[in-house]
């Protein structure tokens, strides 16, 4: 069935707050065109931002890769080459942050990127190793 | 592409239309195309927001609205001035010059849409005591806002006011009070808008909340404008007739309806493309701590609205010399039932941007989309008559346009034939080749 599927390379700059975001709002629009109910596209627009602004605040940028299946729904795979995550248990908890003041001056950095990526996607595996880099892979299912 | 029933105030002068794409590029639904050298309209996607009218070089996209004479059809007939009217005059500090010169103008009497609106304040505040609503609450006054949510961004819908706006409270309130006062019956009282824009005609026309409005007919602050201009000095001193406070006036310009919400974390936006990404990011849920939002399509909110008279900066400066002599507010709900003015009908997604209501066959659509818009030169030029390259491939998908319509598709094909041309021109046939 991976006939069926569209796949999208997307590049996420690491130094642009102002671009961060594009990606999530390319594959929102697109998922809108395709007539994907209402619900499947806030939650993959939620979850990708976060983690888009999370590969921007602490990955440096990276790639993200979506694939849209009219069966199984939106798989995402975030990949960044960042300095990994030492505790994953950790991050995961909400208002758990190492954002740079910098960043929390913009108004992110609440600790709440990766609790809201688990709240907003139906699977979400984390992979990570410190000084090598992180790939977060999430799934949306439909309906 | 399938064109349903819809009626819109926002028209074509075809004689006008030079075929340029102006409006094609302006038009913040991707609703309008040139074909033939006319611009078209997509009905089921304009939102009559006015970008167009506003755009247009040539005054050829127009907006419908009734004939003063109208008032002739009623036996009491009721003028309904917006808020924004009282923005449109020079050294105007008393709103009663302007319902007098109105009552002058033949009107039987004023009911001022300011007054409705601080009703509908007072029903907004009631409803977001309610602790079970999704917020931030949404405005739903401006009924190309609206619409576009509708088409837009489906998820927000539950955020939106499910309250009537201030046009519509008025005409009930004001046809209620008529009827009691002289005893005729409801077709006899005509309730008459004076509109800053077109929007406000579909939404007279074509109503979402409820099934047929009680507006009776919509005219333009700019026809309305120059005789009330002649009549303000003929009217008589001391006559105290407005009802509304400076809460309700405030409606007129952007962030009017906020304020009268009476809370702190509100947000208000105008002007299309800053609602657009307004409601982009409250889809993705980007806000945090927020009560209100309110939106316009115009710049500056209602005053912003094509059919005033005056530029809208100048007009907001003017609404708040008004206001300044207004007390803060005079009106409130006689009780806490906001039944009254809550919508009666739900307002439902329209999903007129899918590709196709088959998932399956809009992937395969989705796909030709995307090799075709591989294949344009992405330089959105328009001349095709849609507004980008990517608006092309969706309309050939949707088989709408060809790819020969793009011009540098075509030069490509000609350059093409041009080179085969010259290449069998210079092979000489055999018969007049030299032996050697």
């Amino acid at each position: 069935m991976a006939n069926d599927t569209i796949k999208l390379e997307l590049e996420v700059p690491g130094d642009d707050f102002t671009r961060a975001g594009e990606a999530s709002s390319t594959v929102k629009g697109m998922l809108k065109k395709l007539g994907f109910s209402p619900n499947v596209v806030r939650k993959v627009a939620i979850a990708m931002y976060e983690g888009e602004i999370n590969m921007v605040i602490h990955g440096g940028g990276g790639q993200i890769t979506v694939e849209i299946s009219p069966e199984s729904g939106v798989s995402m795979s975030l990949v960044d080459h960042g300095p990994g995550i030492p505790n994953i248990e950790l991050a995961m908890q909400e208002g758990w942050s190492t954002a740079p003041d910098s960043v929390r001056n913009l108004g992110f950095g609440a600790g709440m990127g990766l609790p809201n990526m688990k709240k907003y996607s139906d699977e979400m595996e984390i992979l990570s190793e410190v000084g090598v880099g992180t790939t977060v892979n999430m799934k949306v299912h439909l309906a | 592409m399938e064109t349903k029933n819809f009626f819109h105030s926002v028209t074509l002068d075809r004689e006008k239309c030079h075929g340029c794409i102006n409006c094609v590029k302006r038009c913040p639904t991707e609703a309008i195309r040139v074909r033939g050298g006319k611009a078209i309209i997509i009905t089921e996607r304009c939102i009559d927001c006015g970008e167009c009218i506003r755009i247009c070089p040539h005054h050829a996209k127009q907006a419908i609205f009734d004939p003063i004479s109208i008032m002739d059809e009623y036996e009491y007939k009721i003028a309904l001035p917006a808020p924004s009217l009282y923005g449109q005059f020079n050294n105007l500090d008393d709103v009663d010059l302007i319902l007098g010169a109105l009552k002058l103008m033949g009107f039987d009497d004023v009911f001022e849409v300011a007054k409705a609106a601080e009703l509908v304040s007072d029903a907004t505040r009631k409803y977001m005591l309610r602790p079970d609503i999704p917020r931030p609450v949404i405005s739903s006054a401006c009924p190309a806002v609206l619409r576009l949510i509708r088409v837009r961004f489906p998820e927000l819908l539950e955020n939106v006011l499910p309250l009537h706006p201030p046009i519509e409270v008025a005409a009930r309130l004001a046809k209620r009070k008529a009827a009691q006062k002289t005893g005729l019956p409801y077709e006899k009282i005509g309730a008459i808008f004076i509109s800053p824009c077109p929007a406000k005609v579909t939404a007279v026309k074509m109503p979402l909340g409820t099934e047929k409005s009680w507006v009776d007919g919509v005219l333009a602050i700019r026809d309305v404008y120059p005789r009330l201009i002649s009549l303000m000095r003929h009217v008589p001193a001391s006559q105290e007739l407005s009802e509304a406070g400076r809460l309700g006036v405030g409606w007129g310009g952007s962030g009017g309806e906020a304020a009268a919400v009476l809370k702190e974390r509100y947000l208000a936006a105008d002007g299309i493309e800053n609602v657009i990404r307004v409601l982009e990011d409250l889809e993705d849920e980007k806000f945090y701590d927020l009560d209100f939002v309110e939106l316009n399509a115009c710049s500056g909110g209602c005053v912003g609205g094509v059919l005033n008279v005056e530029n809208p900066y100048v007009a907001r400066a003017k609404l708040e010399r008004v206001r300044k002599y207004r007390p803060v507010s005079c009106n409130r709900l006689p009780d806490e039932d906001i039944m009254p003015y809550a919508w009666e009908s739900p307002v439902e997604y329209e999903p007129v941007l899918e590709l196709d209501a088959d998932l399956k066959v809009a992937m395969e659509k989705m796909k030709q989309m995307r090799e075709i818009e591989g294949r344009l030169y992405g330089m959105d030029c328009g001349s095709c008559g849609a507004p980008s390259c990517k608006a092309m491939a969706e309309d050939i998908v949707r088989g709408f346009s060809t790819e020969e319509s793009c011009i540098f598709k075509l030069r490509e094909e000609i350059q093409t034939m041009a080179d085969g041309l010259s290449r069998i021109s210079s092979v000489l046939p055999k018969a007049s080749q030299e032996n050697k």
